[in-house]
């Protein structure tokens, strides 16, 4: 029976090569023409490991071979945003200056543990610098382009992980998110994304950004494809001084428990304002499919995401500090000039930031008393054009680039777990955030993968047009 | 244009920390802070107890 692999999920890409229906080999050479073939469009990739896949891949085959069990991502391509560590690659997180770093030695622990399950990373993926970015462009390397129109933005700062799933290169990808970098990408691109709770998923050997609100985690083009990469990247680290000490908890086998009897309800005030025409129609898709008509209203929202800006650019300044002195005309001049104004910000301003983020975090855990999901837009819009400065909210002419993460800000800067799902409007897709109490991905998930059954949640296919035929494999069993 | 308040930050506070300041950069950097400091304001005048932890990450 032929495949088109460009389509095919991780999960059935895994079941195929471990039942000896498709070879490691062969789902690694198909990724590889992907990426050869859109990646000049897409701008997705920033490094091709070609070398080491194949490698990779003839291992995989080799112990099948052997009667040897394989893992649950047997032979599944995956990239990872650039500012994770690569052995052989300098961990360039987006910029100039990091390209003179010398290669990393390991692999970030999260491609270990993914390769560990059968994984096989063919490259790592471009993002904004430093990963203080909504946009997905880059000065350095261009900017990555959504495949549903590539004129347009991914979305940032993990732009080449959206655009390389959405565009079918890879099935899986991961990314950070600080403020939104995960979620903002998703909506934009169509696919989701998971941001798991804060110091889940460990976040050792990659570049940080802030280290009190960086998250790793993946992105796919299914529910079921993000809880099963989920699943094995879970666990303590020691190298990550954050990363929880509890066991991991699979989710993959609650899936199917559906949304029934989770109460579920629709984020109100802040999460209200500033949406374009299509963020309310994703959300009525979503309330409707759910049949949810609660509405709560997560206490001083907007302040919350002020604390988060706050916090962001003072950390962010402090990391960059000697950069910034020894290298200032190699900085993406945008960046430079927030890193710059970060360092200026009196630092009682900052403690009082850190002070109500704990009061914050109270308030909206009392909520998750009452219910177990909340659900508010990803973005306030689908993607906009590349290069655009300014957008309209409720009126007012605001920068795209610091709002594009409006709503993601205050969920995540008190580390709650979220999935976002892909909502297909007719002719881009946008995303809704899954928000579930700490330690909770498991509901969020459930709640995506009911959407999805329902046919609610979908990552639309890109039309990519004459490339995309050219190139669309067959392989035969 | 004459200096105010902010410029008179700006100045002060690059040369203690020893950051580069090209003239070409200071509307942006002028423009960025006061974006945060209006962010810092909001944050700044909500009361808070004086018992008030903050939510840093810390364990000994």
């Amino acid at each position: 029976m032929p495949h088109d692999l460009a389509e095919v999920s991780a999960a059935t890409t895994a079941a195929l090569v471990r039942c000896g229906d498709l070879s490691a080999a062969a789902t690694v050479e198909a990724a590889l023409l992907r990426i050869e073939s859109h990646n000049p469009v897409l701008n997705a990739f920033t490094d091709v490991t070609a070398e080491r896949a194949r490698h990779r891949a003839l291992a995989i085959d080799a112990a099948r071979a052997r009667g040897d069990a394989l893992g649950p991502l047997a032979g599944v391509p995956f990239g990872v945003k650039n500012l994770f560590d690569v052995q052989g690659l300098s961990t360039r997180a987006g910029s100039k200056i990091n390209r003179d770093h010398p290669a990393a030695t390991r692999d970030q622990p999260l491609i270990e543990r993914l390769e560990a399950a059968g994984a096989v990373l063919v490259g790592t993926l471009n993002m904004g610098e430093y990963a203080y970015d909504f946009t997905g462009e880059n000065i350095h390397d261009g900017p990555s382009r959504n495949p549903h129109d590539t004129s347009r933005m991914t979305g940032g700062s993990s732009g080449g992980s959206g655009g390389a799933v959405a565009g079918r290169l890879v099935p899986l990808a991961l990314g950070s998110d600080t403020n939104g970098s995960i979620r903002v990408p998703s909506s934009l691109c169509g696919i989701f994304g998971l941001k798991s709770t804060y110091g889940r998923l460990t976040r050792a050997r990659s570049f940080p950004f802030v280290a009190s609100l960086d998250h790793l985690g993946p992105f796919a083009r299914t529910a079921s494809d993000l809880a099963l990469a989920y699943d094995v990247m879970q666990g303590p680290d020691t190298d990550d001084p954050v990363c929880t000490e509890r066991p991991a908890e699979p989710v993959s086998g609650e899936l199917h428990r559906s949304a029934d009897g989770l109460r579920i309800a629709l984020a109100t005030g802040y999460f209200r304002t500033g949406q374009f025409p299509e963020a309310q129609a994703a959300m009525a898709r979503v309330a409707t499919a759910l049949g949810v008509d609660r509405e709560i209203e997560l206490p001083e929202a907007a302040r919350a995401r002020a604390a988060a800006y706050l916090i962001s650019a003072t950390e962010g300044a402090a990391l960059h500090l000697d950069r910034l002195r020894g290298r200032p005309d190699d900085f993406d001049p945008a960046v430079r000039d927030r890193l710059i104004a970060g360092a200026m910000v009196p630092s009682a301003l900052v403690v009082k930031a850190h002070k109500f983020r704990r009061w914050y975090r109270d308030r909206v855990r009392e909520l998750f008393r009452d219910v177990d999901i909340i659900l508010a837009p990803a973005t306030p819009c689908t993607a906009p054009s590349l290069g655009q400065q300014f957008f309209e909210l409720d009126g007012r002419r605001l920068p795209v680039r610091a709002n594009l993460g409006l709503y993601t800000q205050p969920i995540s800067f008190i580390g709650l777990p979220v999935v976002a799902v892909p909502i297909p409007l007719s002719r881009l897709p946008i995303g809704v955030q899954i928000i579930a109490a700490p330690w909770r991905e498991d509901l969020a998930l459930r709640v995506a993968y009911a959407l999805e059954q329902a046919g609610v949640a979908v990552a639309p296919k890109p039309n990519l047009g004459a490339v995309d035929e050219r190139h669309a494999e067959s392989v035969g069993s | 244009m004459p200096k105010d308040d902010l410029d008179e930050l700006i100045d002060a506070v690059a040369a203690a920390l020893a950051l580069p300041l090209d003239p070409a950069w200071l509307p942006a950097i002028k423009a960025n802070l006061e974006t945060t400091l209006k962010m810092a304001q909001t944050v700044e005048e909500f009361p808070l107890s004086d018992e008030a932890e903050p939510a840093c990450v810390f364990r000994a």
